[in-house]
């Protein structure tokens, strides 16, 4: 298979004291969709934009299909489609104008009107783009990203703000980005959208990868597969959180605010013995509930923090 | 629980079969060196069009600032001084004296009490207050630091000498000048036209970029394969069009409205103008060139244009500053372009005699757009 993006040790410094990117390699293969998932202020962005060819790294080599920013750009930029974490679009052009405007820049174009179609937006491609919603406006992002037909889309947080109906509708557009054969890198901090469209992931902190895989073996490696999470107060109504390590399947225990947290491989050999041994000791069990272990629960047993908090 | 269900339906709509539109895309056809250009050229234009405040500031703004002044003093009637003869047996005598001079309509004269005259005086409903001590004197009291007080005296003065038979030694004969290209208008519309080429330079050259710079706008132009080049040049494309819109526009109302004459050659005029609107666009780029945000650019750009809007001989001509002062006006851009049009427009001066000006131009503007260059940023 052919690497698409491929990045070494790379850093980048501003005013020389902090390391926004403090040595970063990735190896991403043609035709996949990686994610970089990490809280605000991990460094994704500025990643991304070296990736990009608009930021130079303080140190380290990036290639893109084996070819340098400083040595071939406009080959480069060519081959490439991006939208920016804010991007700015002129409010009084319209839809139709400014998917043209950016299908010019290209050597070899894609139909502009069937990039429209595609993004759903072919009833609004005569209005102006101040007219647009937050979803429309997100999708011409896309479209101008697109229109100049890239072998690798670079995403950055392309959900963020958007309603449920729109990110969906956006996941629909890579997904179909992919099946073409291209290759996408996208950051984001949404769980969930990580999982849904990442063949791989690498979690940042820090300016730092933690840790890469696809989402279902980083959750399997480091979660189990489900958690159990309960509450258990004794006779006194005193919360009681030791005595859980020794039950069947359970691989980790972890406390949070008074919450058991159990990482199991089988639920059903294991809530049965839970509910046994909290019998026996006259424990009550409040809050039990099972669930399908999440990356935002990776993140969590890396690093101690949530993914959403600031 | 709920969320899990949730989920679950979220995922079989995403698993559904693949849309049939998964085909390889259509291409449109292969574009050509200039295809960029042409698109931000006409991008840049229509933008503008729909911008109704840029479209009222470059040809709204001095047609109306033309339209005003030029109206302000355009029929003005010649000054009349009003004198306040102060009431005693003579004081009829100098009023007729003053009604039979060889000019009666430059002289209003009333006959009041002393304290009446005094009092309109002050609150210059008076420019003079004469005084009839007996039948050869007279006292002038006047105000040496109002102008038509100081008229009035030197009016009224002369007019009864005349009266009185004075005879002049010299001999004289006096025309007024009204016609075309010597009114306050005439002298107005060039100065407008120096003015908007700057205004419009400033504004859409260095404003619009910071916008632009602002709203990322630029950061997205240059990850993709547009020449930076072809961006700086539709930009300045735009504004030379503009530019001759703005200079045909100005000139062809004040034709029409004023009887506007023209001595020069509009070749010339363009070519100016042109000079001009270069000049203006490289500092607009050049405050541009760095800025981040668009107040700051606004804020440097009123730096830059209001001395030169006061300076450079606008709405009034330079010759009234201090001399020792006048060598740095003259080197002002603006103080060059409006001396350039005014000469060509109103004496029809061919352009070598214009060439020291177009060199202040060109320096300004050449070094401007050096520097825009080297420090321009796209993010």
């Amino acid at each position: 298979m052919n690497v698409a993006i491929q990045c070494r040790d790379l850093k980048k410094t501003y005013d020389g004291k902090l390391h926004a990117v403090a040595g970063i390699d990735l190896k991403i293969q043609a035709g996949e969709c990686f994610g970089l998932l990490g809280p605000n202020g991990a460094g994704k962005t500025t990643t991304i934009e070296i990736l990009e060819g608009l930021l130079e790294p303080s140190s380290g080599e990036v290639e893109i299909f084996g070819y340098k920013w400083k040595t071939h750009g406009r080959q480069l930029r060519e081959w490439i489609g991006i939208s920016l974490q804010e991007t700015g679009l002129s409010e009084k052009l319209t839809v139709r104008e400014i998917v043209g405007l950016y299908a010019s820049f290209y050597r070899n174009p894609r139909d502009s009107d069937e990039v429209i179609e595609e993004m759903s937006l072919h009833e609004k491609a005569d209005s102006w783009v101040g007219k647009l919603s937050g979803g429309q406006k997100q999708r011409l992002v896309i479209a101008t990203a697109l229109v100049g037909n890239p072998r690798i889309l670079f995403l950055d947080e392309p959900t963020s703000g958007l309603d449920p109906q729109s990110r969906r509708q956006l996941w629909e557009i890579i997904r179909r980005f992919q099946l073409r054969g291209g290759t996408v890198l996208l950051t984001t901090h949404y769980m969930d959208e990580a999982e849904r469209l990442c063949d791989r992931i690498s979690i940042v902190d820090h300016g730092r990868i933690i840790t890469s895989g696809s989402p279902a073996l980083l959750i399997e490696r480091l979660c189990g597969t489900q958690l159990v999470e309960f509450v258990a107060n004794n006779a006194l109504g005193e919360v009681v959180t030791d005595g859980w390590d020794h039950l069947p399947g359970v691989e980790s225990v972890k406390r949070e605010n008074g919450n058991i947290l159990l990482s199991v491989h089988e639920p059903h050999v294991t809530i049965p013995a839970l509910l046994a041994a909290a019998q026996q000791r006259g424990l009550r069990l409040e809050h039990l509930s099972t669930r399908q272990a999440s990356l935002e629960d990776v993140f969590v047993h890396l690093t101690g923090r949530h993914l959403r908090e600031n | 629980m709920e969320t899990t269900i949730k989920k679950q339906i979220e995922i079989i709509e995403l698993d559904k079969p693949v849309p049939e539109r998964l085909l390889p895309v259509r291409l449109a056809a292969q574009n050509g060196r200039w295809s960029g250009y042409w698109h931000l050229l006409k991008a840049r234009l229509t933008e503008l069009r729909r911008e109704p405040g840029v479209v009222f500031w470059i040809f709204g703004f001095p047609l109306l600032m033309a339209v005003a002044l030029g109206m302000a003093f355009r029929n003005k009637p010649p000054d009349v001084s009003r004198v306040a003869v102060i009431a005693s047996p003579e004081a009829e005598r100098i009023v007729a004296l003053l009604n039979s001079a060889p000019h009666p309509e430059l002289v209003r004269a009333d006959v009041l009490s002393e304290i009446d005259a005094h009092h309109r005086f002050q609150f210059g409903k008076y420019d003079l207050v004469v005084r009839v001590k007996d039948s050869d004197t007279l006292v002038y009291e006047y105000d040496p630091t109002r102008p038509e007080s100081v008229l009035a005296h030197v009016v009224v003065d002369d007019q009864l000498e005349i009266a009185t038979g004075r005879k002049d030694r010299l001999q004289s004969s006096t025309r007024t000048s009204t016609e075309p290209g010597s009114r306050y208008i005439d002298f107005l519309i060039p100065g407008i036209l120096g003015m908007n080429l700057m205004i419009s330079g400033l504004w859409s050259a260095g404003f619009v970029v910071v916008d632009m710079r602002q709203r990322k706008i630029l950061k997205r132009y240059v990850a993709t394969p547009m020449r930076r080049s072809d961006f700086l040049l539709a930009i300045s494309t735009s504004r030379l069009l503009l530019m001759v819109l703005e200079v045909l526009l100005l000139l062809g109302c004040g034709i029409l409205v004023f009887h506007f004459h023209i001595v020069g050659s509009w070749a010339s005029i363009l070519l100016v103008s042109m000079a001009g609107a270069f000049t203006f666009a490289g500092m607009g780029l050049l405050a541009a060139s760095r800025t981040q945000k668009s107040e700051t650019a606004n804020g440097i750009i009123n730096i830059v244009m209001i001395p030169m809007w006061m300076l450079s001989g606008v709405f009034f001509s330079y010759e009234h500053f201090p001399g020792a002062i006048q060598p740095l006006i003259k080197l002002l851009p603006l103080t060059a372009l409006n001396d350039a049009l005014r000469s060509i427009i109103l004496e029809g001066a061919p352009l070598r005699v214009q060439v020291p000006r177009l060199l202040v131009l060109c320096l300004w503007g050449g070094i401007s757009f050096i520097f825009a260059l080297r420090w321009f940023r796209w993010t």
